[in-house]
C-alpha cells in the first residue's frame, strides 16, 4: 500500500521567502483533491493573513507518460492517445496530430474533408468555453450557470455522436480526412444549434456582463501586461486578454481557414474580466466560422486516396488485388512516415497547441512531443496570482483556463 | 514581406556564429547549434531580430547512438513579422549539459525542469530545478530510451491465476 | 395477528431493521467530488440537468471527505496521486462505498504504462467498476443503481 510521502522542507528552502522560515507567514496547501483547482493541481500558498505573498503551483499528479506510450504504438493507433490529453478539445487534438502527419507524409486533404474539420474543431472550441464558463461560475458562486453550460453543450455532444459514434473521445479525424462522411441528419443538427446558441449567449452575458459582483470580482485581478505575456510564452485567449492580436488560424492559416472571414477579439486591461469578454465573444466568431464553412460545404470525397497511408474501401477489395495489399499491409505494419521531423502549431480554445513529431522512417513515432498552453500557462500563475487574495485565486486559476491532461500529459 | 525577413535572419545568424542547416526539419527551417553559444544565439533573436516568443523547448533521444545522444529543439517565433523558426542543439551522452535561457526568456522556466525531470540533462544556473512531473523521490528519467515502458502483462484465463498472485490488491489486505 | 393489525389507527408501519437502514443509505448518498481526468467531466454531465443524479439521492457533490458515504473514482491514477487517493479513502467515515468510473480507473484503460497505477483496486478496494472511456452518464447512472442494489442486500451481520 502506497505510503503518503513526506516531502524534506529542506528541499523546499528556497522557494517561499525569509518571512515563512520564522513564521511569520503561513504556508497553506491548497491539496490535489480541491473544488476549484480544476482538476488534481496542488499549490503551495505562502500568506500574509489572507494576501498571497507567493504560489508555489506542484503538478504531476495526472502525469500519463502519454509521449513515451505513443513511441511504442504505430501512428495510426497513437492517434487514440491524443484526444486523452486535453480532454475538452478532442477534435483539436487530433486535428493537430493529423495536420502533423499530412505535412510529413506531404498528403493531401479534400476540400470537404476540410470544412467538416473545421466546423467540428469550432464546435469543440464553443464547448471547451462552454465547460470554462460553467466552472469559472461555479467557482465564483454563479452557480447556476453551470447548468444551463451544461445543457447547451449536451447539443454539442449530439452532433459528435452522430458524427462518430462516441461523445467525447472521438479519433474522427484521421491522416488524409476523416473517419466516415457525415451522416445526413449533420446539417440540419448544426443548423439548429446555430439557429439557437446567440440567444443563449445574450443570456448568458445578461446575467454576468454588467453585474456588480461579478465586475467586483473579477476586474483588476490578475492582469498582465502584453510584453511579459509574450516572454512568459502565454498564447490564447490570456495574451488576447493582454492586447495581442495573435491568433494561429489567422497567422498561418491551415486546413482552409483563410477562406472564412471572422475577427480576433482582443482585450486592454489583460486582467480577469477582459479574459472573460474575449472568451464570449470567441464563442459568437466561432457561429460565423461554423456558419460559413456550412453554406460553402462542397461535395466530394471524405479522404484522400493516396492508399499508402489510406485504407481502401470494402467495394473495392473484391475487385481489385492492389486494394488487397494495401489493405494487408496497412492492418498488419501500418504505414511508415519518410524519416524528418516538423512541428505543427494549431489554435486550440486555450492557446497555440504544438506537436512536434520526429519520423525515423519507421511505422511508430520516434518522438511526439505536445507543446501544451496549460503547461506554459501555469507557470506564469505565481506572478498573476502575487498580492491577491485566497479568493481572487480562484477566479485567477479559472480565468486562465488550465486542463489538467493538457498540462500534465 | 515576411518570408524575407526570415531568409536575413537565418543568413545573418549562419554567418556570424557559423551554423549549418539542419537537415532533418521539414517545418520550420532549423540551424544546428552548439550548447555552449545558445543562449548568446537567444539573446541576438530576441534583442535584434525580434524572436520574442519562445514556443517549444524540447528534447528527442537517439540511444544507442552517444555521439549525440540528445537533440534539443528551441523554437522561436516573431510576432511583429510572423515567421517561425527552430534551432537544434546536439548533447552528448554522459552528463548533458545545457545553458539556461531563463534569462532571455522567462516562459522557459517549466519546459527546462521537464528537460530535467524526463532526460537527465542537467541546465547550468536554473532558478530550481526539481522534478516537475514525477514523483521527488522518483528514479531514473522516464523519456530515455533505455528506461522501459513499464508495460504490465494482461491478465487472460490462461494466466489468470500467477498474475493475480503479483498483483497487488486493496481488497485483500482490507479482508 | 401481526403487530400491525393489533395497532390499528395508530400509525405504525414495521420494517426489519436490515431493510431500514439499507433504505436509509441509499436514498441520500452524497459523492466526494474525486474528478481526475476526463470521466470528471462526464461526471459533472450525470450531475447536471440533462441526465441528473439528484432524482437518486446524490443531490450534491461533497468536497469534504468527511462529510460523505461514497468515493466515485473518475480518472486515470498516477503514481504520485495514489497516496492522496488511498488518505482521502481513509478519511471517509463508515459506510463507505467506491465506484471506479471508466477504463483508467479499473484498469488503466488506454495507457499501460510506468505512470499509471494498474486499477485503481491495487489502492482502495472498489465495489463497482463502470466500463467506458469514458462512460456515458447513463452507463454511470446504471453503475450507481447496481450499487444501490448491492447495499439493499446487505446483510446484519456485515455491519453490526
Amino acid at each position: 500500500m502506497p505510503e503518503p510521502l513526506e516531502v524534506n522542507y529542506q528541499e523546499l528552502r528556497h522557494l517561499v521567502s525569509e518571512r515563512a522560515l520564522k513564521g511569520e507567514t503561513v504556508l497553506l496547501n491548497m491539496g490535489p483533491q480541491h473544488p476549484s483547482t480544476h482538476g488534481v493541481l496542488r499549490l503551495l500558498l505562502e500568506l500574509d493573513g489572507e494576501v498571497i505573498i507567493n504560489c508555489i503551483p506542484d503538478i504531476g499528479f495526472l502525469h500519463t507518460g502519454i509521449e513515451k506510450n505513443m513511441e511504442s504504438k504505430r501512428w495510426e493507433m497513437a492517434e487514440v492517445m491524443t484526444d486523452r490529453t486535453d480532454y475538452l478539445n478532442n477534435t483539436g487534438n487530433n486535428l493537430a496530430y493529423c495536420l502533423a502527419i499530412e505535412r510529413l507524409a506531404e498528403l493531401d486533404v479534400p476540400l470537404r474533408a476540410q470544412a467538416v474539420r473545421v466546423i467540428l474543431v469550432e464546435l469543440e472550441r464553443i464547448s471547451n468555453h462552454l465547460v470554462w464558463l460553467g466552472t469559472h461560475a461555479l467557482d465564483l458562486a454563479a452557480m447556476s450557470l453551470f447548468l444551463y453550460c451544461f445543457r447547451e453543450r449536451e447539443a454539442i455532444l449530439d452532433i459528435k455522436e452522430m458524427c462518430s459514434g462516441q461523445r467525447m473521445m472521438t479519433t474522427y479525424f484521421r491522416p488524409g480526412g476523416l473517419w466516415r462522411d457525415i451522416p445526413a441528419d449533420f446539417e440540419i443538427a448544426v443548423r439548429r444549434f446555430v439557429r439557437m446558441f446567440p440567444g443563449r449567449i445574450k443570456q448568458y452575458d445578461a446575467l454576468l456582463a454588467k453585474n456588480p459582483i461579478w465586475m467586483d470580482r473579477t476586474r483588476n485581478i490578475g492582469k498582465i501586461s502584453a510584453k511579459e505575456a509574450i516572454n512568459l510564452s502565454l498564447t490564447g485567449p490570456v495574451l488576447r486578454g493582454s492586447g495581442v492580436a495573435y491568433d494561429v488560424r489567422k497567422a498561418q492559416p491551415y486546413s482552409g481557414y483563410e477562406q472564412y472571414d471572422f475577427m480576433i477579439p482582443t482585450g486592454t486591461h489583460g486582467d480577469v474580466y477582459d479574459r472573460y469578454l474575449v472568451r464570449m465573444e470567441e464563442m459568437r466568431q466561432s457561429l460565423r466560422i461554423i456558419q460559413q464553412a456550412l453554406d460553402k460545404l462542397p461535395y466530394g470525397p471524405f479522404r484522400s486516396n493516396n492508399r499508402k497511408y489510406v485504407p481502401p474501401p470494402r467495394a473495392e477489395l473484391g475487385t481489385s488485388m492492389e486494394a488487397v495489399i494495401h489493405h494487408f499491409k496497412l492492418w498488419t505494419e501500418g504505414f511508415t512516415l519518410p524519416k524528418g521531423a516538423v512541428y505543427q502549431p494549431v489554435e486550440s480554445p486555450k492557446g497555440e497547441l504544438g506537436y512536434y513529431l520526429e519520423s525515423n522512417g519507421g511505422n511508430q513515432p520516434h518522438r511526439v512531443h505536445m507543446r501544451t498552453p496549460s503547461f506554459l500557462h501555469l507557470q506564469a500563475l505565481p506572478i498573476l496570482c502575487k498580492g491577491h487574495l485566497v479568493a481572487d485565486l480562484v477566479g485567477i486559476i479559472g480565468s486562465i483556463d488550465i486542463v489538467l491532461g493538457d498540462c500534465d500529459r | 514581406m515576411s518570408e524575407e525577413h526570415l531568409k536575413l535572419t537565418l543568413k545573418a545568424i549562419k554567418e556570424r556564429f557559423g551554423l549549418k542547416d539542419s537537415g532533418l526539419m521539414k517545418y520550420p527551417p532549423t540551424l544546428l547549434v552548439d550548447p555552449g553559444k545558445i543562449v548568446q544565439i537567444c539573446q541576438v533573436l530576441r534583442d535584434e531580430f525580434g524572436f520574442d516568443f519562445l514556443c517549444e523547448l524540447t528534447a528527442v533521444d537517439y540511444w544507442p547512438e552517444e555521439e549525440p545522444r540528445f537533440n534539443v529543439i528551441y523554437g522561436f517565433y516573431s510576432h511583429a513579422e510572423n515567421v517561425r523558426m527552430a534551432l537544434r542543439v546536439p548533447l552528448n551522452g554522459d552528463h548533458p549539459t545545457l545553458p539556461t535561457v531563463e534569462g532571455v526568456y522567462r516562459g522557459a522556466n517549466w519546459p527546462e525542469r521537464e528537460l530535467w525531470d524526463m532526460f537527465g540533462i542537467n541546465i547550468d544556473g536554473h532558478s530550481d530545478l526539481r522534478r516537475i512531473l514525477m514523483p521527488h523521490d522518483w528514479e531514473g528519467h522516464p523519456l530515455r530510451k533505455d528506461y522501459p515502458l513499464g508495460y504490465e502483462e494482461p491478465q487472460f484465463t490462461f494466466n489468470y491465476d500467477e498474475i493475480d498472485k503479483r498483483k497487488h490488491h486493496a481488497r485483500y489486505e482490507e479482508a | 395477528m401481526g403487530i400491525e393489525q393489533k395497532a390499528g389507527n395508530m400509525g405504525i408501519v414495521t420494517v426489519g431493521l436490515e431493510q431500514a437502514v439499507n433504505w436509509a443509505r441509499t436514498n441520500a448518498m452524497w459523492p466526494m467530488l474525486f474528478g481526475l481526468a476526463c470521466c470528471a467531466i462526464e461526471m459533472m454531465s450525470a450531475q447536471a440537468s440533462h441526465n441528473d443524479m439528484s432524482r437518486f439521492g446524490m443531490e450534491l457533490m461533497r468536497a469534504s471527505p468527511r462529510q460523505s458515504d461514497l468515493m466515485i473514482v473518475a480518472g486515470r491514477v498516477s503514481r504520485k496521486m495514489a497516496p492522496v487517493l488511498r488518505r482521502l479513502y481513509d478519511q471517509l467515515p463508515d459506510p463507505k462505498w467506491v465506484i471506479s468510473m471508466g477504463d483508467c480507473a479499473s484498469c488503466s484503460g488506454v495507457f499501460n504504462n510506468y505512470a499509471l497505477v494498474q486499477g485503481v483496486d491495487e489502492v482502495v478496494p472498489v465495489d463497482v467498476y463502470v466500463a467506458g472511456c469514458p462512460p456515458r452518464p447513463e452507463a454511470l447512472i446504471h453503475g450507481v443503481l447496481t450499487l444501490y442494489d448491492k447495499v439493499r442486500h446487505e446483510k446484519l451481520t456485515t455491519w453490526a
